[in-house]
């Protein structure tokens, strides 16, 4: 089923969850929402639901109009982060729950029931469960419940909210792609929600990045990766490192940058900012440079260095422990910095951020 | 050692006083007057008991309790869950208060919530006159009776299933929202199933409490002999009559309902988070 959004807004007393989104999505596509917590991403998902309804905008479904329709009528599967699964019923009352409430006229029978559930069991992998209580299964069985559960109804749209957000790496790099899988297998249109660019960029067709109530940018992974369309996805793509330049006929300049390898750039002289990856910033010794290493430290195979320039602007540069040079990177060289790849924007308006993001935060975002 | 060995610098005779201080003062204090009761309603024998609990006064005061009870425990299920859904699933204005005011009844004297009935539906009460003129007796009558045993014990369901609820949220509910499930359905098939144990757990705790109120009843019952007489207040005219077998006998009913809400309530206590 194809989703046409336009104009959606919404707050929360005081703050604006939601500010003018504009998305469609196309029948049979799989589509990530991406972004830090209160980006507003889950609102947007609960508006498509109807556990949660907009302050104006317009929702349409294959041309209908679903904010005219409760959510009990939308028929969409929604997938929970903490699975929500029925605890004092069996797995397979779980998966049969949907069917089971439908209007006597429109209900199938027991038997029409209990075959559904067997098949989707199967089709699931989880058929040795169908008895079991939700409290007997492990975090990743419980989520392929919450999914067949979600399936049974034959949702016109599969909404999961962090679907495997509550469980540890190895599963949820299992469960991605038989999620992948299963979408393939049915061809439903889906949206998930996720902070994870990974499972992100790994799992969906498109992804939508968004910040702040807003859709910053729709794309696929290298898109977004080479050119974030905003400081906001730049940053949040990985690129903490923000060097101030002056652009002279599309040409990035700066004291103690090296910038050949960045292409001219169609933007007007002045002032700019440089969003940068730490790993694509190799400092290289030269006496006449102002940088100087503050400090160095090393994960074993690679050097954190941090970097100091006289005015106090710190700049973070990753590279590999046995790179050329490393040993004379010691804490007090002159170094210049070249950069590999990285984006300008005009300089921004308000006062600008720290240069160096604090290395958890950091370690967080690159994960 | 034993896993049970006492720690480090606390010796093993310290932790044997405080054991046998605890199980002595239990038994003086909670279990000595319990037995005391039966071991007098018994003193004269089976049939004198028999006698005074069958006596035609204590019958009706046996049933006059049970009608209360029966009336008061299911509206206050009724009333406990409502209150517990509203505070747990809606934010609404007002909230926090709606909390506090449940639980007022806990903290105030029942002796006070009979005066404020009589304030109230007395016959020089606020609403005395009304009811006068359309011939309603409320007090010293059936209804205050209930009215003061709802007011008493108006928080013991709720008080149960709130912190159970809260716990659990609404995403179950969300849940079978989106499979398409009518708010009936939710109701009886999502949210009372999860909270069937506190609520019977509380509804045995109401119970207790509801057929044992004194105070309060004591003050709109008007102690008609026959005829606004509950149990409680029974075994208090028949212990100023010098009845005291009458009395003890009467008591000993009270204190088996008690023990049989107890067993119960023990019973359901290790279901309860089920």
């Amino acid at each position: 089923m194809s989703i046409t959004i336009s104009g959606l807004t919404k707050r929360f007393g005081q703050t604006e969850v939601l500010r003018g989104i504009e998305l469609g999505v196309d029948r049979g596509e799989l589509v990530a929402l991406l972004g830090p917590s209160g980006s507003g991403k889950t609102t947007l998902l609960k508006i498509i639901a109807g556990l949660e309804w907009p302050d104006a905008g317009r929702l349409s479904v294959e041309g209908e109009d679903w904010l005219q329709l409760a959510a009990q009528d939308r028929r969409i599967g929604f997938v929970f982060q903490h699975y929500a699964l029925f605890p004092h019923m069996r797995v397979r009352d779980n998966i049969g729950f949907g069917l089971s409430v439908r209007p006597r006229a429109a209900r199938p029978g027991k038997a029409a029931i209990a075959a559904k559930v067997d098949e989707l069991l199967h089709f699931l992998q989880i058929a040795h469960l169908a008895n079991r209580y939700p409290t007997q299964l492990s975090g990743g069985q419980r989520q392929r419940v919450a999914l067949g559960r979600a399936l049974a109804i034959e949702p016109r749209v599969l909404l999961l909210d962090e679907p495997f957000g509550a469980l540890d790496a190895a599963i949820r790099r299992d469960l991605r792609r038989w999620l992948r899988g299963v979408h393939d297998a049915t061809g439903s249109t889906t949206i998930f929600v996720t902070h994870d660019q990974e499972e992100a960029f790994e799992l969906a067709d498109r992804v939508v990045v968004m910040g702040a109530g807003r859709i910053e940018q729709i794309g696929h992974a290298d898109a977004i990766h080479d050119h974030p369309a905003s400081p906001f996805v730049a940053r949040f793509m990985g690129a903490t490192v923000e060097l101030p330049v002056t652009l002279h006929a599309g040409r990035a300049e700066g004291a103690g940058l090296d910038l050949s390898a960045l292409p001219r750039r169609a933007l007007p002289d002045g002032a700019a900012n440089l969003f940068v990856r730490p790993q694509d910033i190799t400092p290289i010794p030269d006496a006449a440079a102002p940088w100087r290493i503050a400090s160095r430290s090393s994960t074993g195979a690679h050097l954190r260095l941090v970097v100091r320039a006289p005015d106090g602007a710190e700049a973070e540069a990753d590279l590999p422990r046995r790179a050329v040079n490393a040993e004379a990177l010691d804490p007090g060289a002159p170094v210049r910095l070249r950069i590999e790849a990285g984006t300008i924007f005009p300089a921004e308006r308000r006062a600008a951020l720290p240069v160096v993001t604090p290395i958890s935060l950091k370690l967080e975002s690159s994960r | 050692m034993s896993a049970a060995s006492p720690l480090p610098g606390q010796s093993r005779r310290g932790e044997s006083i405080l054991i046998g201080l605890a199980v002595g003062l239990t038994l003086l204090f909670i279990a000595a007057p319990l037995a005391f009761i039966f071991a007098r309603a018994f003193s004269r024998g089976w049939e004198v008991y028999a006698a005074n609990i069958l006596h035609p006064m204590t019958l009706h005061a046996i049933w006059l309790t049970t009608i209360t009870a029966l009336i008061v425990v299911p509206l206050n299920v009724a009333f406990g869950i409502a209150a517990a859904w509203a505070v747990a699933k809606h934010r609404f204005p007002g909230r926090g208060i709606l909390v506090t005011i449940i639980e007022i009844p806990f903290s105030i004297s029942p002796i006070i919530a009979g005066i404020c009935y009589l304030l109230l539906y007395g016959r020089q009460g606020l609403l005395g006159p009304w009811l006068q003129a359309n011939d309603l007796q409320v007090m010293f009558a059936l209804p205050g009776i209930v009215l003061v045993t709802m007011f008493v014990t108006a928080p013991f369901v709720a008080r149960e299933v709130l912190p159970l609820m809260q716990a659990q949220g609404s995403e179950q509910e969300q849940a079978a929202v989106t499979l398409g499930a009518n708010g009936w359905q939710i109701f009886t098939r999502v949210t009372l199933p999860n909270i069937k144990w506190a609520l019977l757990y509380g509804a045995v705790l109401c119970t207790a409490r509801a057929v044992g109120e004194f105070g309060g009843v004591s003050v709109v019952s008007g102690n008609i002999r026959g005829q606004t007489n509950t149990l409680p207040l029974h075994v208090e005219l028949l212990f100023n009559d010098l009845n005291a077998v009458g009395a003890f006998a009467a008591a000993s009913t009270l204190t088996l309902i008690a023990v049989v809400a107890l067993v119960t309530k023990a019973a359901l206590e290790g279901r309860k988070g089920t």
